[in-house]
C-alpha cells in the first residue's frame, strides 16, 4: 500500500523553456521516510508542490493518501502537512498565535494533538511569547514542523527542512523525524545534504529534473563498483589537480579534508606507483587508505554518467 | 465561523504590529484633511494690500473701513505712487493695491460719478479675479448705502442667493472628496497590499495547503480593513464638523450605511488587484497610479466633469469614487434623502458585484 504515487510526472516553466521534472515516477509506502537527495534547481521543490496540490503538472498522474492531486485537492488539503523551503509562518506573530493560528485554520486545537509535537514544542515553549521573525534558524524549523504536525497529518511533505541550519540542530531535528514515523506518519523530505541520505529509509537521487536512482542508502551505496581510496598529503589544491592529471587515476574528487580517488586499474601496483609519483612531484606526508563509498560519491559517479 | 474569526484576529494584530500600516491607515485621512482643510484652500484670508488715499475724505474712509473689517484683507495704509506700488509688487509684499484719487468724495457727490483704481498682481489670475471681485463687491455696497439716501426711480437688484454653502467655503466641496480619497486608498491599497505579502512571504503556500477556503481568507482578510475604514470615517467627519466647520444636514446613518457600500466596493476592487498582482511593488503601482490618480483626477471634486471632454466624462463614469463623491455630497450638504441616490446607489452595488465575480473567477487556488 503505498501513500504516495507518482506516475511519469512532468513539469515545466516559462512556457515549456524550463523543464524542472522530467519524467518522474516513483511511490512511497505507508509509514515510509522518504528522502529526495539533490543540489538546488533538481526539481524537488517542484515534485512537492505538485504532491501538495500547489502546482499542476503538464504530464503525468500523481496521488496522495489514494487521493489524486488535481481531482481531489480538497482532500489532499485536509490530510497531508507541508512545511515549505523558505520559512513561511507570520514572522510578526508569536511563536504560540503562529500554532494556535494553525491549529484553527486545521479545525483543531493544540490540546488534542499535543502529545505528538510535545517533545519538539517543549524546545521552543520558553520563547512563545517571542515573534516568529525574531527566532534562531533551528528554532524557526522546530515551530514550522509544529505547525506542520498540528492536524495529525497522514502525509508529511518536508522540503529541504534542514538548509540554513546549525549541525546540531540539524541532528535534532533527524531525531524527531524517526520519532514521528515511529507515529505512522509517512514522510517526505527533500534535502541538498549528501550526509542526511542515510538517515532516511529509501531515497532517490535527483539530477536536473531526473531521478537518478531510487533505493535504500545501503543498497546505493554497495552497487559503487569500483575501490575508493581518500588521500590526504601536504599541499591540497596541488594535489587535486596533478591527481586529475595522473594517468591511473580513473576520478578524483574533493572530499572534506581528504581527496577520494578511483584508479582505471585496481590493480595493487597502481596505489604504489601513484605514491611514487607523488613522491617525485615533492609531496611529504602522503596517506593513502580504502574507504567505503558514501552517497556522494555514488551521487558524483551518477552525476558523471 | 472560529476559523474565521480567528483568521480576522491575526488580521489585526497584522494591522496593529506594523507601525508603517498604522501610519498609513490614520495618518493619511488626518494629513489630509488639514491639508485640504487649511493649505489648500481656493478661499483668500489675510492678503497684504495696500491702500493709497489721496482723497481722504468721507467716502474714502468709509470704503477703507469696510474694506479693514473684512476678513479677506490686511491693509496697510500708505501714499505709494506708480512707481513705488510697483516695486512693492515685485517684492511680492502685496497682491493688491487700491488708489483713491484727490477729490473723491466730491466727484461722487457733484458728478455722481467718481473713479478708483484697484491694481492687482495677475500672474496668478484666478487669485486676482476672486481679489478684485471681494473689493468691487464692497465699493458696490457702499454705492447701495449712498442710493438708499437718494432713491433713483428704476433699479434692478440681482438677489443672489448661494445654496447650500452660503458663505461658499472650500470645505463643502473638498470634504466629500476627501472622504471618496482616503477610503479608496485605505481599502484598495492595504487589502491588495496585505493578501499579496502573504503571496511574497511564502504564506499562502501553507495556508493552500489547509483545509482552509481561499477564498474566506481573502474575505477575512477585508474585515479589519473594513472596520477601520469606519474608524477613519469617523475621524474625518469629527475633524471636519468641529475642525472645519462643515456643514452636516443629512441622516449620519444613511451615510455610514452608503459608506460601507463604497468600501465593499473599493474592496473588491483590492482583492482583484491582488488577484492579478504577485508582488507588493505592483499592487502598491497598480493601486496608486491605476485608482488613485483617476479617483483624485475624475472623481470631480478637483476638476468638475462637466469642463472636462467627452471620452473622459465617459471614463469618469467607471471610477467608484464618482458616485459616491455625489452621493456623500447629496446627504451632507443638500440633506437629502435616500430616494435622491438611488441611482448611484444602484451603481455602486453593480460594480461591487462585478468586481467580486471577477476576483471569485481570477482567484488562484493553486500557486500559478
Amino acid at each position: 500500500m503505498s501513500d504516495v504515487i507518482l506516475n511519469n510526472i512532468c513539469k515545466t516553466y516559462n512556457k515549456g523553456i524550463v523543464l524542472a521534472v522530467d519524467d518522474v515516477s516513483f511511490s512511497v509506502g505507508k509509514g515510509e521516510l522518504f528522502g529526495l537527495i539533490g543540489p538546488d534547481g533538481a526539481g524537488k521543490t517542484s515534485i512537492f508542490r505538485i504532491l501538495t496540490t500547489l502546482l499542476l503538472a503538464d504530464s503525468g498522474s500523481a496521488s496522495v493518501n489514494g487521493y489524486d492531486v488535481v481531482n481531489d485537492y480538497k482532500k489532499i488539503r485536509q490530510h497531508v502537512g507541508y512545511m515549505p523551503g523558505k520559512f513561511s509562518l507570520y514572522q510578526d506573530l508569536t511563536v504560540e498565535e503562529n500554532l494556535k493560528f494553525f491549529a484553527t485554520v486545521f479545525n483543531t486545537t493544540i490540546e488534542a494533538n499535543y502529545e505528538l509535537i510535545k517533545e519538539i514544542y517543549i524546545q521552543i515553549e520558553p520563547f512563545k511569547k517571542r515573534r516568529a521573525g525574531k527566532l534562531s534558524g533551528g528554532m524557526k524549523q522546530k515551530l514550522a514542523l509544529c505547525c506542520a504536525l498540528i492536524h495529525r497529518p497522514t502525509v508529511l511533505f518536508l522540503d529541504e527542512p534542514t538548509t540554513g541550519v546549525d549541525t546540531v540542530s540539524r541532528k535534532e531535528f533527524w531525531d524527531m523525524l524517526k520519532r514521528l514515523k515511529q507515529e505512522g506518519i509517512t514522510i517526505l523530505v527533500s534535502t541538498p545534504y549528501m550526509d542526511e541520505a542515510t538517515l532516511c529509509e529509501r531515497i532517490a537521487l535527483m539530477q536536473d529534473g531526473k531521478i537518478m536512482s531510487i533505493d535504500t542508502p545501503k543498497n546505493i551505496t554497495k552497487q559503487y563498483a569500483e575501490i575508493l581510496y581518500a588521500i590526504k598529503a601536504s599541499n591540497m589544491s596541488h594535489l587535486l589537480s596533478d591527481l586529475r592529471l595522473n594517468k591511473l587515476i580513473r576520478s578524483c574528487n574533493a572530499f572534506g579534508e581528504y581527496h577520494h580517488i578511483t584508479f582505471n586499474d585496481d590493480l595493487k601496483n597502481s596505489k604504489s606507483e601513484l605514491l611514487n609519483y607523488l613522491k617525485s612531484k615533492n609531496y611529504i606526508s602522503i596517506e593513502i587508505k580504502q574507504v567505503a563509498p558514501t552517497i556522494e560519491d555514488c551521487f558524483i559517479k551518477l552525476m558523471n554518467k | 465561523m472560529k476559523q474565521f474569526l480567528t483568521f480576522v484576529k491575526k488580521e489585526f494584530f497584522h494591522v496593529f504590529r506594523d507601525n508603517k500600516t498604522l501610519l498609513m491607515l490614520f495618518g493619511i485621512p488626518i494629513v489630509q484633511i488639514t491639508l485640504f482643510g487649511f493649505a489648500l484652500t481656493n478661499e483668500i484670508k489675510n492678503t497684504e494690500i495696500v491702500v493709497c488715499d489721496y482723497a481722504k475724505d468721507a467716502a474714502s474712509k468709509r470704503i477703507i473701513n469696510a474694506l479693514e473689517a473684512s476678513k479677506n484683507f490686511e491693509v496697510t495704509k500708505a501714499n505709494l505712487n506708480h512707481h513705488q506700488i510697483e516695486t512693492s509688487f515685485k517684492t511680492g509684499k502685496i497682491k493688491l493695491a487700491i488708489v483713491f484719487p484727490n477729490n473723491f468724495n466730491k466727484e461722487l457727490l457733484h458728478l455722481k460719478k467718481a473713479q478708483l483704481q484697484i491694481i492687482a498682481d495677475a500672474s496668478d489670475p484666478n487669485t486676482a479675479t476672486t481679489l478684485t471681485n471681494y473689493v468691487s463687491n464692497i465699493v458696490m455696497n457702499y454705492q447701495l448705502e449712498l442710493i438708499q439716501n437718494n432713491p433713483i426711480p428704476y433699479q434692478i437688484t440681482p438677489e443672489v442667493r448661494m445654496l447650500y454653502n452660503p458663505e461658499l467655503k472650500g470645505a463643502t466641496n473638498f470634504v466629500p472628496g476627501v472622504m471618496a480619497l482616503v477610503l479608496m486608498l485605505v481599502c484598495v491599497l492595504m487589502t491588495s497590499v496585505s493578501i499579496v505579502r502573504e503571496k511574497e512571504k511564502g504564506t499562502m503556500e501553507v495556508l493552500l495547503v489547509s483545509p482552509f477556503n481561499p477564498f474566506l481568507v481573502i474575505i477575512s482578510k477585508a474585515v479589519p480593513y473594513f472596520v477601520l475604514s469606519l474608524v477613519n470615517l469617523t475621524i474625518i467627519l469629527l475633524l471636519s464638523v468641529f475642525l472645519l466647520d462643515m456643514p452636516f444636514n443629512g441622516s449620519i446613518i444613511l451615510l455610514f450605511t452608503v459608506s460601507s457600500l463604497f468600501i465593499i466596493t473599493s474592496l473588491s476592487l483590492g482583492l482583484m488587484i491582488s488577484n492579478i498582482t504577485n508582488s507588493e511593488q505592483s499592487a502598491m503601482l497598480i493601486s496608486l497610479m491605476g485608482m488613485l490618480i483617476p479617483t483624485l483626477l475624475l472623481a470631480g471634486f478637483m476638476f468638475p466633469i462637466e469642463n472636462m471632454p467627452k471620452p473622459l466624462q465617459f471614463f469618469s463614469n467607471i471610477i467608484p469614487a464618482k458616485w459616491y463623491y455625489i452621493i456623500v455630497k447629496s446627504i451632507m450638504i443638500k440633506g437629502l434623502g435616500f430616494s435622491s441616490i438611488i441611482k448611484e446607489t444602484l451603481i455602486l452595488i453593480a460594480m461591487t458585484i462585478f468586481l467580486l465575480l471577477v476576483s471569485l473567477k481570477k482567484f488562484k487556488i493553486r500557486l500559478e
